[in-house]
C-alpha cells in the first residue's frame, strides 16, 4: 500500500506539525518505504495471540492517599516562554 | 599530581575518598581537568557543570570530615544522559525545543545518584529524545568515537559511552529503549547494563517509548556497573511501574563463576552480512565461556525477524503520544503566532529534528484511524510471540550470549541517509525491550582497525545478577576491559 501525500498531509495535521512542501516529499517516501518493509508483519498469523502493552508482571502500585506538593507557582513557570503575572500566556482562544 | 585520579576505577576511587586519601574535590578537580582536555576531540557533553560539581563534592568531603558515611559512589564524579532531569541544571534531550529548559526536579535516578554520594559533573549528548543509534540526531551537538574521531560513538547514549570510554567520568547515566545504552557501550569498548523493565524508576526521564524505556549504567568494567546499578535500582512511589522487588546487592552477587551456568546461543543472531571479526569475536568468547565452565548450547528464537517493524511501530506510537506535550505554552520553545493552533504547529515544527518528526508521524500514522489493527495491534500481538521466544529459551538457559551490532562502529554520516540501514543497527538490541530483560553489554575483542567489539549477555527478568557474575567471569579471564582508547 503506496502512501500518499495526502496520507502525509493527513497525519501532520492530526500531530500538529507544520510541514515545508520539501518535508512533505521526503515524508512520503520515508514512511512509504519504511512500512513497505514493515509489511512483513502481515504475512504472521496472529489470530487469538494476546497483546502485550506492557511486560509488567505486577498489578498497579498506587501510593498512599496522601497530598503531596509537586513543583507549583514560581517554579512550575519559570521555564514559560510568556508569562503574565501567575499565569501562562496564551494567544486568545475566545472571541 | 601524582596519579592520574581521572584513571581510577569508581570503587577504587569511592574508597579512597571513604578512607579519606584522596578528596571528592580533588577527584572531581581531576575529571574536569580531563573533561577540558578531552572534550575537544569528543563533544560527549552539552554542559559541564563545574560550579555545581565542586560544591556537592566539597560537601561529600565535609561529611567524610565529620565521620558520616558517604554513600555507595562515594565522591565520585560521573555524568548523565541529558534526557533525565537534574534539578537546576539545563536539560534538553538534545533537542531544540528544550534548549534552555531548566528542570524544577531532579528524576528519581538523579536523586538517588546524588544520594549516594555521586558528583554529576555534566549533562551528556544523545540523539535527540532518544531517537537514534549513532547520536548524530542531536540537535546541539557532535559526539565522536574515542577509538576514532570520524566515527559515531553509537547511541542513543553516545556522550554517555564516550565520556566513560575518554575516562571523562568514571561512570554515566544512559536510556536503553531499543538498544541505547548497549550499542554506545559496545562502540566505545565500555560496559554498559540495561536493566529489566520496572528495575530503575523512569520518574523525571524524558519519555521517549514508556513501555520500552530503562534508565541504565554505563561504566568501564562489570563491577563499577554493577556498583551504579545497586545505587538507582528500587520501588519509587512516583513511578508505578517501578517493581517493589528487592534490589538485592549485585556488587555481592559478582563471585561464584560460570561453571553449571546452561548459556544459550541464539542461531538467529548470527546472520549473514554480519561483519566476520564480529561474529569471530562473539563466538570466541562463546568458546571462553564454555572453557570456564558454562555450558552452551543451540537455542531458537524463530520471531527476531519481525523484532524491528515491531519495535518501530510500538515505540514510535508511544511517542508521537509522549511528543503531544511539547507545545510551546508551559516551558521549552515557542513559535509565536496569531492563533494558538498555529503556535503549536510552528513550535513543534521549528522545535523537533528530522527523524523525531519521522518518528512522531510514523506513530501516528499507526495509531489513526484505519490503520490501528493493521501496524499497532498487530505489532502488540507480534511482541508477544517474541517475548514467549524468550520466555521458552530462558526455560531452559540461565542467560543468552550474543552480538550488540552487525558491525563495530560505523563512520559519521554513513547511515543518516537512509532511516532504515539506521534501524537496522538495532537488530540484537531491540527484542530486549520488546520483552522487557536485563541486558549486559562488555568487550570481547577488536577488529583490525582497533575498533572495539562488544558482547551481549541475556538474561531472565530482575535476574541482572547472573549475566552480571557471566559477564565478570569473562571479565577476570580476560583483558579486553583493559584497553583504552589513545589520546
Amino acid at each position: 500500500m503506496a502512501i500518499t501525500r495526502e496520507d502525509v498531509r493527513r497525519v501532520a495535521a492530526l500531530a500538529r506539525l507544520c510541514l515545508e512542501p520539501a518535508d512533505e516529499e521526503r515524508l512520503t517516501a520515508d514512511l512509504d518505504h519504511i512500512l513497505e518493509a514493515f509489511a512483513r508483519l502481515r504475512a504472521l498469523d496472529t489470530t487469538d495471540v494476546a497483546p502485550t502493552a506492557h511486560v509488567e508482571d505486577f498489578g498497579a502500585l498506587l501510593r498512599d492517599d496522601e497530598a503531596t506538593n509537586p513543583p507549583a507557582g514560581e517554579e512550575a513557570l519559570a521555564n514559560a516562554p510568556a508569562r503574565s503575572g501567575r499565569h501562562f500566556r496564551v494567544p486568545k482562544i475566545i472571541e | 599530581m601524582t596519579e592520574a585520579l581521572h584513571e581510577l576505577s569508581l570503587r577504587d576511587a569511592a574508597a579512597r575518598v571513604r578512607r579519606r586519601e584522596v578528596s571528592s574535590v580533588d577527584l572531581t578537580r581531576a575529571a574536569l581537568a580531563r573533561v577540558a582536555a578531552a572534550e575537544p576531540a569528543v563533544g560527549a557533553f552539552l554542559t559541564v557543570d563545574a560550579d555545581g560539581a565542586l560544591a556537592a563534592a566539597a560537601a561529600i568531603d565535609r561529611r567524610v570530615a565529620a565521620g558520616e558515611d558517604p554513600g555507595l559512589l562515594a565522591g565520585v564524579p560521573v555524568g548523565v544522559k541529558d534526557i533525565i532531569c537534574t534539578a537546576g541544571l539545563r536539560t534538553t534531550a538534545a533537542s531544540r525545543i528544550l534548549e534552555r529548559f531548566v528542570p524544577a526536579y531532579d528524576a528519581t535516578v538523579t536523586a538517588r545518584l546524588r544520594a549516594a554520594g555521586a558528583v554529576i559533573v555534566g549533562k551528556l549528548n544523545c540523539d535527540e529524545f532518544a531517537m537514534g543509534s549513532s547520536t548524530e540526531n542531536s540537535a546541539l551537538g557532535t559526539t565522536r568515537n574515542p577509538w576514532d574521531g570520524k566515527r559515531v560513538p553509537g547511541g542513543s547514549s553516545g556522550g554517555s559511552g564516550a565520556a566513560v570510554a575518554a575516562r571523562e567520568v568514571h561512570a554515566a547515566l544512559g536510556t536503553d529503549t531499543g538498544g541505547s545504552v548497549r550499542l554506545p557501550a559496545a562502540f566505545c569498548g565500555v560496559v554498559g547494563l540495561k536493566p529489566t523493565y520496572g528495575r530503575v524508576s523512569r520518574y523525571g526521564v524524558i519519555a521517549y517509548a514508556s513501555s520500552l524505556d530503562q534508565v541504565g549504567p554505563l561504566a568501564r568494567d562489570v563491577t563499577d556497573t554493577a556498583l551504579v546499578l545497586e545505587a538507582i535500582a528500587g520501588h519509587d512511589p512516583a513511578d508505578s511501574t517501578a517493581s517493589p522487588r528487592p534490589v538485592p546487592s549485585y556488587t555481592a552477587a559478582l563471585q561464584g563463576g560460570v561453571r553449571g551456568l546452561r548459556v544459550g546461543l541464539p542461531r538467529e543472531y548470527f546472520v549473514e552480512g554480519m561483519q566476520p571479526e564480529v561474529e569471530a569475536a562473539v563466538r570466541a568468547a562463546v568458546a571462553d565461556l564454555e572453557r570456564l565452565g558454562a555450558a552452551v548450547e543451540p537455542v531458537s528464537l524463530p520471531h527476531t525477524e519481525y523484532a524491528i517493524a515491531t519495535y518501530y511501530l510500538i515505540a514510535t506510537a508511544e511517542a508521537s503520544s509522549n511528543l503531544a506535550r511539547y507545545d510551546g505554552i508551559r516551558y521549552g520553545l515557542r513559535e509565536a503566532r496569531p492563533s494558538l493552533g498555529e503556535t503549536y504547529e510552528a513550535t513543534r515544527a521549528a522545535g523537533f529534528g528530522t527523524e523525531v518528526k519521522r518518528r512522531i508521524m510514523l506513530g501516528t500514522y499507526a495509531l489513526s484511524a484505519g490503520y490501528y489493527d493493521a501496524y499497532y495491534l498487530k505489532a502488540q500481538q507480534v511482541r508477544t510471540l517474541i517475548r514467549r521466544d524468550f520466555e521458552t529459551a530462558l526455560a531452559r538457559c540461565d542467560a543468552l550470549v550474543t552480538p550488540v551490532a552487525p558491525t563495530t562502529a560505523f563512520g559519521l554520516g554513513e547511515k543518516v541517509a537512509d532511516p532504515l540501514t539506521m534501524y537496522l543497527s538495532d537488530i540484537f538490541t531491540i527484542s530486549v525491550n520488546l520483552a522487557g530483560l536485563p541486558a549486559l553489554v562488555l568487550s570481547c575483542g577488536v577488529d583490525g582497525a582497533g575498533l572495539p567489539i562488544g558482547l551481549q549477555l541475556i538474561g531472565r527478568p530482575f535476574d541482572e545478577a547472573t549475566v552480571l557474575r557471566i559477564g565478570h567471569a569473562y571479565e577476570q579471564a580476560t583483558e579486553w576491559h583493559r584497553r583504552r582508547p589513545p589520546g
